[in-house]
């Protein structure tokens, strides 16, 4: 360490590196922002035509702010589609899906990290393969099964299908084999069972992973298009995302206004709720590595 | 698979004789998991091969064998040589530049600079959003009169373009939209390859005298290999997989210029409920993402196990 200081203080000391080096950072943030500014783009266009007049958006060139703002184009989205009941439905099947993984996904990896049974490493063999079996091969059996199950268009087809997860079961079964097996000998010797040994001890100390979980699976199910797209029919069963979709391919390609602010109510909830877990969800990225 | 094996050598695993209590829990545990597993993953694998041996159109023609017929019918089908040049494509134009630009990009966040939490969000926001809501947004932005794109192209003095609407430029359209959507993903991914780099190569580099340029060469690119793959093959994954933005902002079109392997599978299976024929287009298509699932296995399999 010793001898690199003085390597580079001796460097540092020639005024045309620190120049380089000036020249350098400079470009490396003019890059940076040129590269931020085309990715936030598209952003502040969807909100700057959110808010403007009907007359104002079809202008050339393109005006950033528009010339008096109205909010006319937000209530004409809420009316023009049942805004309210996708929101319900995107909500009600995110959270429905999320806890459904989190229950099975925590049993099912108990049962691989702590418990000895017959056919263990088969049937784990056979959880970590739906990793490799991709939406487009079951989705034309999966249609057929929940088409005789009578459950096509509900919320059943949308929630139970997706209530399992071997990656979720993957990720929790690590964490859960790092508990020390002293800790659940001593909580049964006080009389606790597997289930309260699980839900007061183990859950608790895998918060982390738990919540990596959660966010994925969140996020996922919430920003999910194919499924809900061929599951569902009716108006009433459609999440936000299939409602923008019919909203727009059904106005016509003209209300530009209204789309933008379908759009914007479509996407903030999952912008804020970014922001707020952003730490959580870049180390969630990092430690798994598997979903994008 | 060398991982799996390696997971199943569990050391409580060696006792031989099971707890019956313990037996019967384990299974009541994992019974849900199985049940839907085996419902909705296992199960179908075997019924869509099943299925594309089979002529059936829902509701129109019953289900009837006829053995290969619906494979010998792809093979020869145009649209389907169509459908596959079109993810070609998409992938081999979305992919490469996707990868150059997210590793500069990786390269310069990971520097001492300021407001790095700033930049890293404003890269990642396009990725956390959803394809669907955003393709909404670029079919705006791709309005042949009123759109930003067009404004930008004669700003720069180029010729407008018919976007969305010209069969020549959608695919083009479509790949800018994804390499936008994408980028934050391999950002992340790449910022965290990075941060795996351990320190001191760089300092022993630097005592014997090495330029930062000379570093990048040596120590950076040959170290980030393994995290190049892993993109590679969950981009290749992810574009063969590409459906929504097609569905909204194309429905294929224009003359199926934007027909992708996904979407000619839900048009046959969904739109003319040729459940058969669907079928084995999904079939082709699983084998090919087998493949490259197993060569990320391959390398993802490790980098779990050290955890």
């Amino acid at each position: 360490m010793m001898s690199t200081k003085v390597l580079t203080r001796s460097r540092e000391r020639s005024s045309v590196y620190y120049l380089g080096r000036t020249i350098g950072n400079m470009v490396v943030y003019a890059v940076l922002i040129i590269g931020a500014i085309a990715m936030i783009m598209p952003f502040a266009w969807m909100v700057s035509t959110s808010f403007k007049e009907a007359g104002g958006i079809f202008t050339y060139p393109p005006r950033w702010i528009p010339s008096r703002f109205v909010l006319d184009n937000y209530l004409d989205a809420w009316r023009a589609a049942p805004f309210g009941r996708y929101f319900l439905n995107s909500i009600f099947v995110a959270s429905a899906v999320t806890l459904g993984q989190l229950i099975t996904c925590s049993l099912a990896a108990y049962a691989f990290a702590r418990l000895d049974f017959p056919g263990k490493s088969l049937l784990f063999l056979l959880v970590l393969s739906t990793i490799m079996i991709p939406l487009q091969l079951t989705i034309i059996p999966s249609f057929l099964v929940l088409r005789e199950l009578k459950w096509l268009d509900t919320y059943y087809a949308l929630i139970v299908p997706f209530t399992v997860s071997a990656f979720g079961t993957f990720l929790l079964r690590q964490t859960f084999m790092t508990i020390p097996q002293e800790l659940e000998d001593a909580a049964k010797l006080d009389g606790c069972s597997r289930l309260g040994f699980l839900w007061r001890i183990v859950l608790p100390l895998s918060k982390p992973p738990l919540a990596s979980l959660a966010l994925f699976t969140f996020m996922g199910t919430w920003n999910d298009y194919l499924w809900p797209l061929i599951m569902t029919n009716s108006r009433e069963m459609r999440t936000l995302q299939i409602g923008l979709r019919f909203l727009v391919s059904q106005e016509g390609g003209s209300r530009w206004g209204i789309f933008m602010a379908a759009t914007v109510m479509v996407s903030l909830p999952i912008i804020i709720f970014y922001l707020l877990v952003q730490k959580q969800f870049v180390k969630g990225i990092a430690l798994t590595g598997l979903r994008g | 698979m060398g991982t799996l094996a390696r997971l199943r050598v569990n050391a409580r695993s060696l006792r031989k004789r099971y707890r019956w209590d313990e037996v019967l829990s384990a299974y009541l545990f994992l019974s849900p998991s199985i049940a839907l597993f085996f419902l909705f993953k296992h199960f179908p694998i075997f019924y869509t091969l099943y299925l594309s041996l089979h002529r059936w159109r829902l509701g129109i023609v019953d289900r009837t064998f006829v053995g290969l017929h619906n494979y010998r019918l792809l093979i020869t089908s145009d649209e389907f040589w169509q459908a596959v040049r079109n993810s070609l494509y998409y992938a081999l134009g979305s992919i490469p530049l996707n990868m150059a630009i997210s590793l500069t990009i990786a390269l310069l966040l990971n520097r001492q600079i300021r407001g790095r939490a700033v930049f890293r969000t404003a890269y990642f926001l396009p990725t956390i959003t959803s394809t669907a809501a955003m393709a909404v947004v670029w079919m705006w932005i791709y309005h042949p009169d009123f759109g930003l794109g067009n404004w930008i192209l004669s700003t720069l003095g180029l010729p407008r373009i018919r976007w969305l609407y010209d069969p020549q430029w959608a695919m083009p359209a479509l790949i800018i939209m994804g390499i936008w959507k994408g980028m934050g993903y391999n950002i992340i991914m790449y910022l965290a390859g990075l941060q795996n780099i351990p320190q001191h190569l760089y300092d022993a580099a630097r005592i014997d005298g090495a330029a930062s340029r000379a570093c990048l060469r040596h120590i950076t690119w040959p170290l980030l290999t393994p995290t190049s793959f892993l993109i590679l093959i969950i981009a290749v994954i992810n574009s063969l997989k590409a459906f929504a933005q097609m569905h909204v902002m194309t429905d294929g079109g224009p003359l199926g210029s934007t027909t992708v392997i996904a979407y000619y599978l839900y048009q046959h299976g969904f739109e003319f409920f040729n459940l058969g024929y669907a079928s084995a287009v999904a079939c082709v298509l699983f084998v090919v993402l087998l493949g490259l699932t197993l060569i990320q296995f391959k390398f993802l399999g490790p980098r779990v196990h050290y955890q």
